[in-house]
């Protein structure tokens, strides 16, 4: 028995702490219109002591299951990605389902840097597909700024914290709302992004720049290719959100339609890893650039250097 | 391929990427003065160029390409090869 797969629910946590590029330009040497016009960020959100990963994905996932109208108990798995939990035992998901309410369900962490909710999202679709679980509740939950080496202006003026969750349903008639993953990775170019001895984020921003902006129309154009359907029948495009450069360039290469939303949540966000794109798609949704039923492509990318994505189906 | 084609072809990605009108796309302009290209869309123009061609531009190499003629050159070398 196989089942159709949807999205039934979004759901996100913003830290209320706001840090702006003026509060950037106090701690290193930097400024507003360097940052703007390199990356396109204008503020980032910070964590304070009392939220973690777990927290924040905890008051993501209690968002995206009231959004999809699902009692709790009818979920067999808790997928947390995430590249920022210090300690990484205890794991994150088990502790968020027993927040939730969640009884017993399987509860695995995955880390695949930035590219990680776009894997989790495959992992549980999968799961759904093949009748392992009944609902599967992703979350991409990053607290960046613990591993952000604050004296870098190469690399602390990007990051930010968050957490973005979705509910992935059986579909009522067998359709599909989460299209096939296209995945992969380059550990040949694994050193571009990397932790030094302290556990602080250090990276060949240029470098990662040129992989990305190299590497990212194929994927895409393999996305649609997989799905079967043209870069017009898109409604939005919501690629990891690194550098809106980035996501200009991909969209730019593309020839994409006016009428395609394009996820540039990174202006208020920063960079969130894993947190980035379901925090995109609720700031998407929120501001009616998509509605229910429109098309989405999803792209994650970053450390590994590892990426996936797929084109999902708006609750 | 002719040192002119080569240049028709980087204004048409110059232009694309950064937006520069491509007759003022000329041998002797500087990306980073003249043409006010800074790192980020010269890493885009090299992307684009090599995929054109059909050239490899190391990393390295980049940062020698001072002006539109060093990069003319450099792939008209390399197409050779
Ligand atoms: C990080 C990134 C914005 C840096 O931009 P860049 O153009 O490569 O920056 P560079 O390091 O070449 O620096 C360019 C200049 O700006 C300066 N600079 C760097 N950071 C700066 C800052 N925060 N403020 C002001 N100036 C800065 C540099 O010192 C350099 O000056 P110089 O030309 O006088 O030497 C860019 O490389 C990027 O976005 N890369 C991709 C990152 C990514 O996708 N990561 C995904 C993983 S999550």
């Amino acid at each position: 028995m196989t089942y159709g797969t949807r999205i039934s629910g979004l759901g996100d946590y913003r830290p209320s702490t706001i840090i702006s590029n003026e509060d950037m330009a106090k701690l290193v040497e930097t400024s507003d219109e360097w940052i703007r016009t390199r990356v396109g960020i204008a503020n980032r959100r910070k964590a304070g002591a009392d939220e973690t990963v777990v927290t924040m994905a905890t008051a993501a996932g209690a968002k995206a299951i009231a959004d999809a109208g699902i009692d709790p108990t009818e979920i067999d798995l808790v997928l947390v990605a995430t590249c920022s939990l210090l300690a990484t035992m205890p794991h994150a998901a088990p502790r968020v389902a027993v927040a939730l309410g969640i009884p017993s369900p399987g509860a695995v962490d995955i880390n695949a840097a930035c590219a990680g909710f776009c894997y989790a999202l495959s992992f549980a679709a999968d799961a759904v597909r093949g009748g392992t679980a009944r609902n599967v509740l992703v979350i991409g939950a990053e607290k960046l700024t613990d591993i952000t080496n604050w004296e870098d202006r190469n690399t602390c003026i990007l990051f930010g914290d968050g957490a973005g969750a979705a509910l992935v349903s059986r579909s009522a008639d067998g359709s599909e709302g989460i299209g096939p993953v296209v995945m992969g990775s380059a550990g040949e170019l694994s050193e571009f992004i990397t932790m030094n001895d302290k556990l602080q984020m250090v990276m060949e921003g240029q470098s990662v720049y040129r992989w990305a902006t190299g590497v990212l129309p194929t994927v895409v154009r393999e996305i649609l290719d997989r799905t079967g359907i043209d870069a017009a029948n898109l409604d939005a495009l919501v690629l990891h959100q690194a550098n809106l450069r980035i996501i200009d360039s991909v969209a730019r290469s593309l020839h994409l339609p006016e009428s395609v939303a394009i996820g540039r949540d990174i202006v208020e966000s920063g960079n969130t890893s894993a947190a980035s794109i379901p925090l995109a798609l609720t700031t998407l949704r929120e501001t009616g650039e998509v509605t229910s039923g429109d098309r989405m492509l999803l792209l994650g990318f970053g450390g590994g250097l590892s990426y996936a994505g797929q084109v999902i189906t708006c609750p | 391929m002719t040192e002119n084609e080569i240049l028709a072809g980087l204004a048409e990605i110059i232009n694309e990427v950064a937006g520069v009108p491509a007759d003022q796309v000329a041998a002797d302009k500087t990306f980073t003065d003249d043409l006010d290209i800074d790192s980020l869309s010269m890493v885009e123009v090299v992307v684009q160029a090599e995929e054109r061609f059909g050239v490899k531009i190391p990393d390295e190499e980049v940062k020698n390409l001072k002006t539109v003629g060093d990069a003319v050159n450099f792939i008209k070398a390399g197409a050779a090869a």
